[in-house]
């Protein structure tokens, strides 16, 4: 018998879950004809918007057709804009991403471990996640300047709640028994984390990455409409105010691929050190 | 054969000088959200040097609790634990433990599961898998070495678990209910894996269990608890020869002794 592994971190992650189970449908059996039906769907949608686009009841700068979206997007590539407004927007999400996870990661170990902290810290970190950081990014600009420092400060706001409070659930969720095994082998308090909390809490942390990937990519975005002059979001901003609704929407699919990558890779982080958990 | 059922109050059996593990007056009080639960009261008892003795009682009489108090996972409210005759205060490596659950890690391989202990204790890699390997052949799981916890069955986890509690040589083995979440049959297989594998590496075995057959067929000693608050009030000799194993199930002697130890316990 094992232990249930813990693995409410992945609950809110249950878009993927649907994703990775499909209904059961019934199909002719040896064809792969149904790996057909998204990508057909997905061509009716661009369909729709084409006609759409092409009926003339809406101005182009309204709504543009997908090739003029293609058009723009092409030329953003070409002028190398599109590389150096996505590389500061990556800047900016990952390394929230990373002071965020950490921060939230130390300060969630402590207080699943230590009691005083737990009464102590607790009301205020409930108090705190009331606090809707998108509504105090313009502080956070005033604070710390429209450079890539109070965009990082946002994304790292955002996705410590969720990477906190998975990582107080997933430290918590460790059996006594096994912690009363570590304690009977006289483990040392950093052998006990190494070879138990780390391992034990880390389906429930990378639950909490995948949310956050996405999350931070918003913080980003955020930090840059309210101020900046680089960046995805600064790229939107600027469509908007030149009527270059291509623009617009190119970016906002370049930041889609973006959020998409985070995810994927945090989901690989996922298969290659939780492969364990597909063993039964 | 003696089968005094009230022993209390007289020194505990077994001299102690030869006992390797001893407790000695030991009483234990929860508090919870209600009120306190006193679970033992006044316990005393000396483990000799390879000697199994076993411990049966109604549920929730303070069974687990007294095998914690003598691991060291919990200090006793009174009365202390003597190891070699010096107080416990903490758990000791020289104390192995096994639960009812298996209690494995599932992110460890059932080889990395066995060796857990070896590496906390930085014995040298190729040490490591050699006394794995033999580990894997004592508790018959050669062909599982790689596989993962989630892919067992309950019986085979229990095994890894007592592999695990062997590996690095304790000379006391304490176990809760070892086999309580095994079925009937795979039950009465694991005590005589476990009659093999102690033949083999006679240690100090002290063993809780709900199973009167299974505490005689294996121990040399049965201690009965009473309901809560627990005390002991039945220490059975087990005269029946060794080896044992489990043909000993259909004879008269042992039907006579777990017949006596039944009264004992009905009694309370
Ligand atoms: N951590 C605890 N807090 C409060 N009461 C407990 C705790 N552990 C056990 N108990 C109580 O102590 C009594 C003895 O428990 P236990 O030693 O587990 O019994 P057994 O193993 O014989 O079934 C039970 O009544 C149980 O409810
Ligand atoms: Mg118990």
């Amino acid at each position: 018998m094992t232990h249930p592994t813990p693995t409410p971190g992945r609950a809110s992650d249950a878009l993927s879950r649907v994703a990775a189970s499909p209904f059961r449908l019934a199909r002719p059996r040896g064809t792969r004809l149904h790996l057909l039906l998204a990508p057909a769907f997905g061509v009716l949608l661009l369909a729709g918007w084409w006609l759409l686009a092409e009926s003339g009841r809406y101005a182009a700068f309204i709504v543009p057709p997908p090739s003029s979206v293609a058009q723009r997007w092409w030329r953003l590539v070409e002028d190398g804009s599109l590389l150096r407004h996505t590389a500061v927007t990556l800047r900016e999400v990952v390394s929230g991403l990373v002071i965020g996870v950490a921060a939230a990661f130390w300060l969630g170990y402590l207080i699943a471990k230590n009691r005083i902290a737990a009464y102590t810290l607790t009301p205020y970190l409930v108090a705190l996640q009331a606090v809707p950081i998108v509504a105090i990014a313009p502080l956070l600009i005033i604070w710390f300047g429209a450079g890539i420092a109070s965009k990082v400060i946002i994304c790292a706001l955002l996705v410590f709640f969720p990477m906190l409070v998975n990582t107080i659930l997933g430290v918590r969720s460790i059996p006594t028994e096994l912690r009363d095994l570590m304690r009977s082998l006289e483990a040392t308090p950093l052998q006990t984390f190494w070879h138990l909390e780390m391992p034990a809490a880390l389906p429930i942390l990378i639950g909490g990455l995948k949310v956050s990937a996405t999350l931070s990519v918003i913080g980003a975005v955020v930090g840059e409409f309210v101020s900046a002059s680089a960046g995805l979001g600064y790229l939107i901003n600027f469509g908007r105010g030149t009527y270059d609704t291509p623009l617009v929407i190119a970016a906002v699919f370049t930041l889609t691929a973006l959020a998409l990558l985070l995810y994927g890779l945090a989901a690989w982080l996922e298969a290659v050190l939780l492969d364990w958990q597909d063993a039964g | 054969m003696t089968g005094n059922a009230d022993e209390r109050g007289s020194p505990a059996p077994g001299a102690p000088e030869a006992a390797i593990l001893a407790a000695q007056g030991i009483s234990h009080v929860y508090e919870n959200g209600s009120g306190l639960v006193r679970a033992l009261d006044d316990v005393s008892l000396a483990l000799p040097a390879e000697s199994f003795v076993c411990l049966v009682g109604p549920s929730g009489c303070g069974k687990s609790t007294l095998l914690r108090i003598l691991a060291g996972l919990i200090p006793p409210t009174a009365g202390q634990v003597l190891l070699d005759g010096q107080p416990i205060l903490a758990p000791q490596r020289r104390i192995g433990v096994v639960f009812q659950q298996a209690n494995l890690m599932p992110w460890r391989t059932v080889a990395e599961n066995i060796s857990l202990p070896l590496e906390l204790a930085h014995v040298p890699p190729e040490e490591i898998r050699q006394r794995t390997e033999a580990m894997l052949d004592l508790v018959g799981l050669i062909g599982f070495a790689r596989a993962y916890p989630a892919g067992l069955s309950g019986g085979m986890a229990q095994r890894v678990a007592i592999g695990r509690a062997l590996i690095h040589d304790p000379e006391v083995l304490l176990l809760d209910e070892p086999f309580g979440a095994l079925d009937a049959l795979t039950r009465e297989q694991m005590s005589g894996e476990l009659l093999r594998i102690w033949a083999r590496h006679r240690k100090t075995v002290f063993m809780v269990t709900h199973s009167i057959p299974e505490a005689v067929l294996l121990a040399d000693r049965v201690l009965v608890m009473s309901p809560r608050p627990g005390q002991i009030i039945g220490d059975f000799a087990i005269p029946l020869p060794r080896p044992r194993s489990l043909a000993l199930l259909h004879e008269p002697a042992f039907v006579a002794l777990t017949e006596q130890l039944r009264r004992c316990i009905r009694s309370a």
